[in-house]
């Protein structure tokens, strides 16, 4: 397997527009004639699905969703960054490049990150264009914010539903599209496998969710853009319906998987209540800029929270941190709030949560103001909890929100297997080991609306393709394939519901696999997780049939799937011996306990290659140059 | 906490449908109903038996994939609220919980408390949209847009497309639902040079998919977990007069924003 990024030559600031220059194009007359298969239509592949069908491709587009207007991207509260500098505050493309490359940890292509910074400016032109209601001052100008400990104000948001905005204006232009023709809509369809004719990907098995069909689609290009993989812990801010498959399955057919331990820890996130719980919810990160964070400073103190004296709180990040306090970036609160929890000091009946507390900003601004800035949340909060916030401390701990691991991608976007495109949450993107807040938004939608419109036709245009129809043996291959794996679901016939594996799972990859890491912890996980995965087979219960809907068989199978993956994300983070990002390795730190990490061994992207289930993946290696951002330790201090 | 659930059960598109009386065992009042749910279907799952199908995805109210009628009421008793987002210490202990899916002739079930919402993505892509390529837009703060039509076409926007409005109204209307996205790209200077166009086509999709008529019952504003104002429903009216009345676009006869 050969990693080539393709990056194209020249100073950082012209590369993108110079490889724009020299990309050969597709005859416009001849991109009817060309069939491209466009999996998941969140931000990432809507708006990709739109703007090639604009451009004149003849598109398809998948999701296994009712409704594209559906898809995860809906449920992103906070914002979009982009480098417009309205307010005047300094801010450029070079600052915003700066910044995420710096935010990730030094672990992301520079050349990726500012191709990704310069298309920010056209993302808002556009979404503007479309409809979306941004936030605007009086005089009528758009509204921006700081977000994420950002110094600079670049976030656009549309209240707390800039995700929903941003995904109904892409929606809405792939179903103009869908309305003239230029692209057929499948909905609840998921794909099961890519199909590779010559090595090429030539097309997709999906199965239909509500007759149980098995299809065969061909194409010139396939494009997976479906998203994250952040449920393999089972508890998390994600969706139910987040999943590994489709990437999983492509990966299994050729495509590397990069960075699968890079995961993102989100600090904020209304804690664990029970064994019953489906899911996390997230509160916003706004919140910490009025909130102080605190936990009692002696263990076992069970004092509801009042009732302790100033005296006898610990207000860690404040007191650790403090120029930057309780507005630390994601990973550092996140990683303090568990070190306080596992010293004991963590409140609640699990003991699992700290306090983020709101008294001090009610005195200082009323309870009016804070009601206008944090109303909703704060409802949504007493809702799930049934505490009311303006009153008694929140409680909130960190919980997994987004995966910046994902298929290995070159310049164009194009994973290993030629002709598979990956585009959004699911590549290995452009976050390095830590995504900044307000900059995931903004990748899904450069790499649909401004990239893939472009590095496709190239593809296209470079390539010869030869007719393929989905007579082809290997469509018969995949399809029998695909229908073996559920017919071996469905014959286990045990008494164990597949959710019942998919928590054990998430508890072992939280366990050692999350925020902090060691050695001994990921080698019992690798040893645990064949173990869940061999149960899995001998004692799920699948019931009802493959030939209809089945809830119990979508769900068996996409657990089917996090039970392998998750041994891989275990292998990757026992690999990299190093601290970095959101990932915590304990044998790697400086003598104050901070995060340590090590450019000599590890400023590479780790790229795997898939040998067979219970066999070890290769590791490939790219390397990571750094031109214009220098290497250094990040400190909060 | 203990609940006797009657189930809406119905295997496909057209058979016909019953009610399944389950009983839901220790179930904590920190659970949503869809927990709830979850967890009724796992013992169905455990004893070999098929779980009860229902949808849902982001669990946080946004997504509007979760769709059941809970006690008669789409989406529950709370108001403002998704049914994801609904708690059990909401319900008293014991109590007998009747659940099913939307019912409307445009929203075929496709199998217990699964129905088919596909024509609202139709009627999206009749005209509720702004045709904008991708590239071609000029600078965003080119336009000034007034605070409060911003904010206004932000309210509409709001719509998280569930079908709770049509789900509730007596008439099986989609009226609600048309006019929130009407009213959202018709606040926007964006949104000017279809704005006839657009409500003419939506309507006429509306009409054409067997959504009902609207009779001002407004039951669709009391099920909205966004509470989505009626007033959007008098504005699109007063567009889709205009247009019908000045517009270019013929109208079909037998349509009307009702
Ligand atoms: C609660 C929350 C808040 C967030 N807030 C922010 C924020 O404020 N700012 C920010 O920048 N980011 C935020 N994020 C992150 C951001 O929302 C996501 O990273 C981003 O939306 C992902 O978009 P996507 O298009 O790549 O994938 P998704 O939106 O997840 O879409 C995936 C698509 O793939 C389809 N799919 C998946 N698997 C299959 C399959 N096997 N077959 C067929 N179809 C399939 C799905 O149907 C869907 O259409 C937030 C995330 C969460 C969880
Ligand atoms: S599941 Fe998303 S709104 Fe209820």
């Amino acid at each position: 397997m050969i990693l080539d990024s393709k990056i194209p030559p020249g100073a950082m600031a012209d590369k993108w527009t110079d490889y724009g220059f020299n990309m050969k194009l597709v005859n416009p007359a001849n991109k009817r004639k060309h069939k491209v298969i466009v999996v998941g239509t969140g931000l990432a592949g809507a708006s990709a699905a739109a703007s090639l069908a604009e451009k004149g491709y003849n598109v398809h587009a998948f999701t296994f969703q009712d409704s594209p207007r559906r898809a995860h991207s809906i449920a992103a509260q906070g914002g979009i960054n982009a480098a417009k500098n309205y307010p005047g505050d300094g801010d450029s493309i070079h600052r915003l490049f700066y910044d995420t490359v710096k935010g990730g940890d030094f672990r992301a292509r520079e050349a990726n990150v500012h191709r990704l910074a310069e298309i920010s400016l056209k993302i808002i032109d556009h979404c503007v264009a479309l409809g979306v209601p941004f936030a605007r001052e009086y005089g009528g100008l758009l509204d921006n914010r700081s977000f994420g400990g950002a110094q600079v104000s670049r976030t656009f948001y549309a209240r707390g539903q800039t995700g929903q905005q941003l995904l109904l204006g892409a929606y809405q232009s792939l179903m103009r599209q869908v309305g003239e023709g230029q692209v057929k809509l499948h909905t609840r369809r998921e794909m099961l496998d890519v199909v590779l004719v010559d090595g090429v990907a030539r097309g997709i098995i999906v199965r239909d969710l509500v007759t149980g069909r098995l299809e065969r689609h061909e194409a010139d290009a396939v494009i997976l853009a479906t998203g994250g993989y952040g449920r393999v812990f089972y508890l998390s801010t994600n969706a139910a319906g987040c999943n590994v498959t489709a990437a999983w399955r492509a990966h299994k057919r050729g495509a590397a998987f990069a960075n699968p331990c890079f995961t993102q820890i989100h600090p904020t996130c209304v804690p664990v209540a029970g064994d019953h719980q489906s899911k996390l919810t997230l509160m916003s990160e706004s919140l910490r800029n009025d909130g102080r964070v605190w936990v009692p400073r002696t263990a076992g103190d069970k004092r509801p929270p009042h009732d302790i004296p100033e005296a006898e709180r610990f207000y860690f990040l404040e007191e650790k941190y403090p120029s930057f306090g309780n507005l630390v970036p994601r990973d550092v609160a996140s990683r303090n709030a568990k070190q306080v929890c596992d010293a004991g000091l963590g409140v609640g009946e699990s003991g699992l949560s700290v306090y983020l507390d709101f008294s001090d900003a009610i005195k200082r601004l009323g309870e009016g103001k804070i009601r206008e800035k944090y109303g909703n949340l704060f409802h949504m909060y007493d809702k799930i909890t049934d505490e009311n916030p303006y009153q008694v401390p929140m409680r909130i701990y960190p919980a997994v929100h987004y995966t910046m691991g994902g298929l290995w991608v070159d310049y164009n976007l194009m994973s290993t297997i030629p002709g598979l495109h990956v585009l959004g949450e699911a590549n290995f993107s452009d976050h390095g080991a830590n995504r900044l807040g307000a900059s995931a938004l903004m990748q899904g939608l450069a790499d649909g609306y401004f990239v893939i419109s472009q590095t496709l036709g190239h593809y296209l245009a470079s390539t010869s393709l030869p007719k393929v129809t989905t007579d082809h043996a290997a469509f018969a291959e995949a399809e029998h394939d695909a229908k073996a794996h559920i017919d071996r679901l469905l014959a286990v016939k045990g008494n164990v519901p597949a959710v019942e594996f998919h928590r054990r799972l998430g508890k072992v990859l939280w366990e050692h696999c999350g925020m902090a890491r060691n050695e001994a912890g990921l080698k019992l996980a690798l040893q645990e997780i064949p173990k869940i995965r061999a149960d899995f087979w001998n004692n799920v219960s699948v019931t009802g049939a493959g030939g209809d809907l089945n809830i119990a068989l979508e769900e068996a199978g996409r657990v089917a799937d996090f039970l392998e993956f998750g041994e891989l994300m275990v292998r990757d983070a026992l690999t990299r011996k190093e601290s970095c990002g959101g990932h915590f390795r304990e044998e790697s730190q400086t003598p104050e306990n901070e995060a340590l990490r090590d450019d000599e061994n590890f400023c590479h992207v780790a790229a795997w290659e898939f040998t067979g289930v219970d066999s070890e993946p290769i590791l490939h290696k790219e390397p990571l140059a750094f031109e214009e951002v220098h290497l250094t330790q990040r400190s909060y201090k | 906490m203990n609940f006797k659930l009657r189930l809406w059960r119905q295997k496909d598109r057209t058979s016909p449908g019953s009610f399944q009386e389950v009983e839901a065992h220790g179930i904590s009042p920190d659970m949503s109903f869809l927990e709830m749910l979850d967890e009724v279907n796992n013992d169905m799952i455990r004893a070999g038996s098929e779980p009860v199908a229902f949808e849902s995805d982001c669990r946080e109210g946004i997504c509007g994939t979760c769709s059941l009628v809970v006690e008669g009421l789409p989406h529950g008793p709370d108001k403002g609220t998704t049914v994801c987002q609904l708690f059990m210490r909401r319900f008293l202990d014991g109590q007998t919980i009747s659940v099913e899916p939307w019912r409307a002739k445009a929203f075929p079930i496709l199998k217990d408390l699964v129905a088919d919402r596909a024509a609202f993505d139709d009627i999206i892509a009749a005209g509720g949209f702004i045709s904008a390529k991708t590239g071609s837009a000029p600078d965003a703060n080119g336009l000034p847009v007034p605070k409060k039509d911003a904010d206004t076409a932000m309210d509409a926007a709001a719509c998280i497309g569930c079908g709770a409005c049509v789900a509730a109204c007596p008439n099986a209307s989609a009226m609600l639902f048309v006019a929130a996205k009407v009213s959202h790209l018709g606040h926007l200077p964006q949104g000017q040079p279809e704005r006839e166009r657009r409500v003419v086509r939506m309507v006429s999709k509306m009409d054409e998919a067997g959504f009902g008529n609207c009779s001002n019952r407004y039951e669709c504003e009391a099920a909205c977990p966004k509470e989505i104002s009626v007033e959007h429903i008098a504005r699109m009216n007063r567009d889709y007069g205009v247009s019908s009345l000045f517009g270019s676009e013929r109208v079909r006869a037998e349509g009307g924003a009702g």
